[in-house]
């Protein structure tokens, strides 16, 4: 497997809605922003009191498929408009633009995250994986592979979100069973309906992977 | 149109029925310069065969350039102004805030007044209705009524919310049964109807508007009541399904460019060259001016067949500004203002003799497909089984909802949920099988097979009688039937070209939607070439190639992959001919297979094709077909759309569960045995069916979106109160596939898309009839309507 999980993302960051006012959010949030902010000229001042962003646009930095991307950003952009807008990676789709759909999955250092709905800023310098970054030194990942072989996609919308989910559960858990790889899947919609050989396709490059 | 003189004829024979059943063959008038007469797929090197699909490698990679996907220097973002009201006249527009906006570069008003005071009803050039008004109206909440374009899309919300208007508001109706009642508001004073396709199927120019409903489009023949008195055994009932939204993945969305030299449209499209035909009437620009491209294409569905308003607007917008401008849709328009599956009432009435002949077919149908028309239940009715006496009416029903669209085989869905569950119905009156009773009135070889195995795959022998099962948790078996015409596209062109080292590229502005259309054109030509798919380079989805069907009506391979046979059998005549007197063989002589011309009465006289290819004078050879008329000749035929005399056919088979009491209904496992002439890449055609099977099975269990009554808005229009299918709903699927083979073109080869998904939900509807012994008459069949309906049993 590629790369390792490394802890869980916390749910208290992700969320666009619990926007930045007043910073009377969670903790992590604060320390995403504090990283976010690092080398800011207007940013000096009482790190523990609140902070006020924006509106105009922020320099960020952010750690995408191996490669450290310094961006100027406006707070209340996502991750997801970020990674297809100023950073040009758009291979990460949004379907629904709220969490319901799951294409703009990306990896946070590891986990599936909706890239919808984080804000870019709060990412702060976890490692983030998109659809690009899955194949390495030109070789797909075994999960492209079977995605390929057992035509597990038919317009391709959902399919990096897929590929991105089924290559974390198989880092997280090599050889998954039927009912394992269905609930890694089982916030993603495709309306082309591919489940089955998605399915099919994670079990094949598990089974692959065992030899 | 005029029989071809009879010595531009070749007269072949040609493989002909099921493959492995009935394969025999017939005698066929083709055109002289088609290609040879092909071979079943067992002797067949790449058709027949599993390719990889063409683009799967930039699709899993990211590589792969959807629409909203494009950048260009200067790119412009627009949004749309949408009604906030169901109904209201626009007393003013003023939009000099908005274009005083320091980011704004254009605004664009789509509802104003104009013309004369004429509101056009939808932007889609098929069924124009239009109103004559003193003002433009909205007719419906989310309806387009400005676009702004800007250096960045928040600039572009910022200028929406700066267009102020005056409206107006009247009374408004979004309900169905409300909307048929005597002094409801009415939402067309007037219509001006051009005949053409609705949302479901053929609109008659001329029928008459009484209140909200237009109609009857009326059918018959043979003599209905005779035909019911001389029924021994007769059903009736009233089926009632919902308006289901396509639930593209990708929006509908356009990148539009316009420039002094011409316009290039790049759009999420099902039809490239349609697109530019609208775009050329539209801003009168001759068509060497209008270029249309789409690569990636994230799902249509029947959605995405037209410009659209969105097109429309973008390239008005791109035109005032100078500049590019890129529109998507976000989830909520799409969900509001990108069609759907119209809602239908029908009732349906069969009369049968006692060994299960039917007598007579009585319909009468209510559709809605909001402002709209068209919102018929389909053919199937009529066509799916013998029966002399028919009669049907239709009336479209207008309401204050968007305007509804072709979705994945429209009329044909609705159609078949009320006829698949009436033939049950009449089955276990006369004490027959569902499958005997179908064995006796449906005259289709192919579906009988497809009965055939379907029922051994499934297990139907060990189907129990209804409700049999013991304890809360009941199972059930079912099956319903699939009838599609197989439409062809008789104006679609294809081009091969091979370069002088021996490289293949197919080319047309056909689109690939996510059937895989590139992948079976990249076979075929391949065959034909003597060469592997993957050797062959294809480039469509572009107006400047030779033009191509729409992906629409199942129509794309029965249409494209004959002209790109006979391209590339002229590319394979040329090369021959230039291997010829190297090898001291005749032309005719000669043939391609694995990578090689290779003479057929000496095989040890062969060169490689590339080295054939190295033989050509110039640096490339082109050659271009287009698409004949079936050899057997077509069964119906009007402007460039033709079908072909035999039909497609499909069975499916579902086994459920059905909680009684929680009312939740599991389909655990669905068995579809389909036909489509010749099958090209099988595992593409099972993708395609699971797709078919999926949405069906939506359409069965949960999917609806609702209209509030109260406000006229959908109250889901998102992907989360939008109930659709995951992979925890997804069952366990069996495709069965069998060779179909007719003889009526280079290919033999039809669609699949459309026959996969017209009898999931009636297959399911039996089956839980079989579980539970009551009937469910009216879509969802949600928990909340299998409760209801075990209640009513009860009590």
């Amino acid at each position: 497997m590629h790369r390792s999980v490394k802890g869980e993302i916390s749910r208290g960051a992700m969320s666009r809605r619990s926007f930045l006012r007043g910073t009377g959010a969670a903790a992590a949030a604060t320390a995403a922003l504090e990283s976010a902010l690092s080398g800011a000229a207007d940013a000096a001042g009482d790190v523990a009191g609140p902070q006020i962003v924006g509106p105009d646009a922020t320099p960020v930095t952010l750690r995408v498929n191996g490669m450290v991307q310094a961006v100027a950003i406006e707070p209340r952009a996502t991750l997801a408009e970020v990674l297809r807008g100023p950073l040009g990676l758009t291979g990460t789709k949004i379907g629904c633009d709220r969490g319901a759909c799951s294409a703009c999955t990306v990896l946070i250092d590891g986990a599936p995250v909706a890239s919808c709905s984080i804000l870019a800023i709060d990412v702060g310098d976890r490692a983030i994986t998109t659809i690009e970054g899955l194949a390495r030194d030109g070789a797909l990942h075994p999960v492209q592979e079977a995605f390929i072989a057992h035509d597990a996609l038919q317009c391709g919308y959902c399919t990096p979100g897929l590929a991105l989910s089924c290559a974390a559960l198989l880092d997280r858990v090599p050889h998954p069973s039927e009912a394992e790889v269905k609930a890694a899947i089982s916030g993603h919609l495709c309306r082309c309906g591919a489940y089955q050989h998605v399915v099919e396709a994670v079990l094949a490059a598990a089974a692959a992977g065992r030899g | 149109m005029a029989a071809p003189p009879q010595d531009s004829l070749r007269h072949e024979t040609v493989a002909f029925g099921i493959a492995g059943v009935s394969l025999t063959q017939v005698e066929r008038a083709a055109p002289a310069d088609e290609a040879p007469p092909l071979a079943p797929n067992a002797d067949l090197a790449q058709i027949g065969k599993p390719a990889r699909r063409w683009n799967g490698e930039e699709k899993v990679t990211g590589a792969a350039r959807f629409t909203g996907d494009i950048d260009l220097p200067r790119l412009l973002h627009a949004r749309l102004l949408r009604a906030p009201l169901p109904h209201a006249r626009i007393g003013a527009i003023d939009a000099s805030a908005a274009e005083r906006h320091p980011g704004v570069r254009a605004v664009h008003v789509i509802l104003g007044p104009q013309g004369g005071g004429t509101a056009s009803v939808s932007a889609d050039e098929d069924v124009q209705a239009t109103r004559r008004i003193e003002q433009p109206v909205a007719l419906y909440a989310g309806m387009a009524v400005a676009a702004v374009a800007a250096v960045t899309p928040e600039a572009a919300e910022q200028g929406v919310r700066l267009i102020a208007v005056d409206w107006r508001p009247l009374p408004f109706v979004v309900d169905m049964d409300d909307a048929r009642a005597a002094g409801a508001p009415v939402v067309f004073e007037k219509l001006d109807v051009q005949a053409g396709f609705g949302a479901s199927g053929l609109v008659a120019a001329g029928l008459p508007l009484v209140g909200n409903v237009r109609g009857p489009a009326a059918d018959a023949r043979g003599d209905a009541t005779t035909g019911f008195a001389a029924a021994d055994v007769v059903v009736e009932g009233e089926y009632r399904t919902q308006a289901q939204s396509h639930c593209c993945m990708e929006p509908h969305g356009v990148v539009a460019d316009w420039r002094a030299d011409g316009l290039t449209v790049y759009i999420s499209t099902q039809y490239t060259a349609g697109v530019r035909e609208e775009l050329a009437r539209a801003f009168g620009l001759p068509l060497n001016r209008v270029r249309v491209v789409v690569d990636a294409m994230g799902g249509g569905f029947g959605s995405k067949a037209t410009l659209g308003y969105y097109g429309l607007a973008a390239a008005a917008l791109s035109r005032k500004a100078g500049a590019p401008v890129r529109l998507v849709l976000d989830r909520q328009e799409e969900q509001v203002d990108s069609g759907y599956r119209p809602a239908t009432w029908q009732r349906l009435r069969i009369g049968a003799r006692r060994d299960g002949s039917l007598s007579a077919i009585s319909l009468l149908s209510y559709g809605s497909a909001g402002t709209a028309l068209g919102a018929g239940v389909g053919n199937v009715a009529s066509r799916l089984y013998a029966c002399a006496n028919y009669e049907e009416s239709h009336y479209d029903v207008l309401i204050n909802s968007g305007p509804g669209c072709a979705m994945r085989a429209p009329g044909a869905v609705p159609g078949a949920f009320a006829l698949e569950q009436a033939i049950d119905e009449l089955a276990e009156k006369l004490g027959m099988d569902p499958i005997a009773l179908r064995d006796r009135i449906d005259a289709s070889p192919a579906r009988r097979e497809e009965r055939r195995i379907g029922a051994e795959r499934i297990g139907w022998s060990r189907r129990h009688a209804p409700g049999a099962d013991k304890g809360p948790i009941k199972t059930g078996l079912g099956m319903a039937q699939s009838l599609w015409g197989a439409n062809v596209q008789i104006n679609s062109a294809c081009e091969v070209r091979v370069l002088r080292d021996g490289s293949v590229e197919v080319r047309s502005s056909v689109q690939d939607i996510g059937t895989g259309t590139g992948t079976v054109l990249a076979q075929v030509v391949a065959e034909e070439l003597g060469l592997r798919a993957q050797d062959v380079r294809v480039r469509i989805g572009d107006t400047d190639f030779p033009e191509g069907p729409g992906s629409g009506g199942s129509r794309a391979t029965a249409s494209i992959t004959p002209p790109a046979r006979n391209a590339a059998c002229k590319v394979r005549r040329h090369l021959c001919a230039l291997a010829a007197p190297i090898l001291g063989v005749e032309a005719d002589d000669l043939g391609a297979r694995g990578g090689r011309i290779v003479s057929r009465s000496d095989p040890k006289r062969a060169m490689a094709f590339r080295e054939a290819a190295a033989k050509m004078r110039t640096e490339q050879f082109v050659a271009i077909a287009s698409r004949a008329d079936d050899y057997a000749g077509f069964r119906s035929r009007a402007g460039d759309s033709a079908a072909a005399l035999n039909d497609i056919g499909g069975v499916q088979f579902a086994a459920v569960t059905v909680d009684t009491e929680t009312g939740l209904v599991r389909v655990e496992r669905v068995v579809a045995a389909h036909d489509c002439g010749r099958p090209i890449n099988p595992k593409q055609i099972e993708s395609q069916v699971h797709g078919g099977v999926m949405q069906g099975l939506g359409y069965a269990l949960m999917e609806e979106r609702i209209l509030d009554r109260q406000t006229g808005r959908v109250v889901n229009a998102d992907l989360d109160r939008y109930k659709m299918p995951g992979v925890h709903e997804a069952p366990e699927i069996d495709v069965l596939l069998i060779e179909n083979y007719q003889g009526f073109s280079a290919t033999d080869a039809y669609g699949v898309a459309e026959p996969a998904t017209i009898p999931t939900a009636p297959a399911i509807a039996n089956a839980i009839y079989n579980a539970i012994g009551v009937r469910l008459r009216a879509l969802p069949m949600n928990r909340a309507a299998t409760l209801a309906a075990l209640a009513a049993r009860r009590t």
